[in-house]
């Protein structure tokens, strides 16, 4: 049985070469999360860092911790921060329906075209994705202006005689998490609908039902784990988004990512930064687990 | 059973003009002579000389360049190995952690990756005295850490559909774990290591907000540097960048398709 032994030398060296990775993550990955956790319950003191130490350090080691749940109760009872979140999840979940609304038709025809096509059609979704997402969200800056391509256009056209108010409000952003998470909506659906059975509504179609009957009562039922997964990846990112909000939304478009942002580098006040990190953090926890049990389901089924 | 369904294809059409009209639109504007963004003042190369007198930029994007090199290859080289344990080690102690790890930076709001690696670095400097100043080094840990990920993404699909009988029949002629693993499973992990490497590049180029929390003072992206900019407005100058970072990924891709493809003519992606 030297196979056995010869694999087992091989895997043995990848054993201890994956210690280093390994090691990566639980320094820059997982504790990063644990001190967090610990900022969120420091009192804000004028200093670099601008909080106060966790641990007492005495002559005994830890003398006591210290932790205080007042940025958490600041966040609570100041309503502000309550409409920001609400604001941001309610704005990412229009987002990720306005994506589904449009990415399932696009995954459904695409998966539907002979293979040579349905590779370009695909390359084509994927495509934009390399070029930077800050570019191409401040592309829609040019495009949205009062005096902007659009409106030009209009105006040139006859449609309207005095421009739209396009950018900066709520409509800009819908647009832009809509046209930036549209290829993370298209390609789990995409890869769901790609391999469903046929048969199933050439039999439909057999027994006389109409192509809309057959489409409700089994692609649509059938595909609703690409649906799942692929509203998952836009909603998560877009409820902390903060470059399509802070280019293309309006002063009164209050996502948590922007007013986190302004908290860190405007306010300068980093425990109530990190606590607000830590709530959005609870309250994605759910679809992030919720996505690493779909993605390691999928593992699952090819390994 | 095909049959035209004109509503269909009108809102396929609409996505993809979504999805390429904005691109377009920047590149035809670079080259505009106005200064006035929409309005048409005839053909000009005036906003790329420009773009070479600014040192500021200049240094930004050769940061930009420097960091994304060198986060793209440890995170190929680290992203693989992780690939590699998680499908070949079956007992493999830790696993859930690890999987979950190299999966939730796929999902994770970039701002509370920004905002807890800037707490550690901090924490670190008033625990070991490093990094005192947060600069190049913090931002390349944060990009190789996050871009791992995708890496560990595109390994882990390929070596899925990866025949493993080469390597068995390496083994049994007597060869090294190590000689096997370079002469016999890097070339043919080859396309995916390439890819990932392509990915984890322009995800460090073209990030923002992690960039941003982890950097200091003097260290400036070209992201950082563009988002200044465009805060305040369209400029035509970023007009100009853009398109030459399109035309940059262009090549790349077309490279990495050529490269993948060589290797696999079936190749599903």
């Amino acid at each position: 049985m030297s196979t056995e032994t010869n694999g087992d030398r091989s895997l043995r060296w990848l054993k201890r070469a994956v210690a280093v990775p390994y090691f990566w993550l639980l320094l820059f990955f997982l504790a990063p999360f644990l001190i967090i956790l610990k900022i969120s319950v420091a009192d804000p003191i004028v200093a670099q860092p601008p909080f106060t130490p966790f641990f007492e350090w005495g002559a005994e080691g830890i003398e006591g911790i210290r932790a205080t749940f007042a940025n958490f109760a600041f966040l609570f009872q100041d309503g502000y921060y309550g409409i920001i979140y609400a604001a941001s999840l309610k704005m990412a979940a229009i987002g990720t329906l306005l994506c589904l609304l449009l990415g399932y038709p696009m995954a459904y025809y695409i998966a539907r075209q002979p293979a040579q096509r349905r590779h370009l059609l695909l390359l084509a979704v994927i495509l934009p994705f390399w070029i930077s997402f800050l570019l191409r969200v401040y592309a829609w800056i040019g495009l949205l202006n009062t005096r902007g391509v659009i409106n030009e256009f209009l105006i040139w056209t006859g449609v309207i005689d005095r421009p739209l108010a396009m950018l900066y409000n709520d409509f800009a952003v819908y647009l832009g998490i809509v046209y930036s998470y549209l290829p993370f909506m298209i390609l789990p659906l995409y890869a769901n609908l790609e391999r469903m059975d046929l048969d199933l509504l050439d039999a439909a179609a057999d027994l006389g039902a109409r192509r809309w009957r057959a489409f409700v009562d089994i692609t649509l039922p059938l595909s609703v784990p690409g649906i799942i997964g692929g509203c998952l990846l836009v909603f998560i990112p877009a409820v902390g988004e903060f470059t399509i909000p802070a280019l293309l939304g309006g002063a009164d478009t209050l996502m948590i990512g922007r007013v986190l942002w302004d908290e860190f580098f405007v306010n300068r006040d980093w425990p109530v930064a990190s606590a607000v990190s830590v709530v959005l953090l609870l309250l994605l926890i759910a679809p992030i687990m919720w996505f690493q049990r779909l993605q390691s389901r999928e593992h699952e089924a090819v390994r | 059973m095909r049959q035209r369904a004109p509503m269909l294809v009108s809102i396929v059409a609409f996505g993809y003009a979504l999805l390429y009209v904005p691109i377009v639109s920047v590149v035809i504007y670079s080259f505009n002579d106005s200064r006035l963004v929409t309005l048409w003042g005839g053909f000009s190369l005036r906003w790329y000389a420009s773009l070479l007198e600014d040192d500021k930029l200049l240094e930004a994007a050769l940061l930009s360049l420097r960091i994304a090199v060198v986060s793209a290859t440890f995170a190929t080289a680290l992203g693989a190995i992780v690939a590699l344990a998680l499908h070949r080690v079956a007992r493999l102690r830790g696993r859930v952690l690890l999987s979950g790890m190299v999966t939730a930076p796929l999902v994770m709001p970039e701002i509370i990756t920004g905002v807890s690696l800037l707490f550690l670095f901090i924490s670190m400097a008033n625990l070991v005295g490093w990094p005192m100043n947060r600069g190049a080094a913090t931002i390349t840990i944060a990009h190789i850490t996050f871009s791992m990920a995708y890496v560990v993404v595109v390994v882990r699909s390929r070596l899925a559909n990866m025949d493993e009988s080469l390597e068995e029949a390496a083994m049994d002629l007597g060869g090294r774990p190590l000689a096997v693993f370079f002469d016999v499973t890097v070339p043919m992990l080859l396309p995916a290591l390439v890819s990932g490497w392509l990915l984890a590049f322009t995800l460090s180029l073209d990030d923002l907000v992690i960039s941003s929390f982890v950097s200091g003072p003097g260290a400036t992206t070209l992201p950082m540097f563009i988002f200044a900019k465009v805060r305040l407005g369209v400029t035509p100058d970023i007009n100009a960048i853009t398109t030459i970072i399109i035309a940059l990924v262009a090549v790349a891709v077309a490279t990495a398709s050529i490269v993948t493809n060589r290797r696999r003519p079936d190749a599903a992606q």
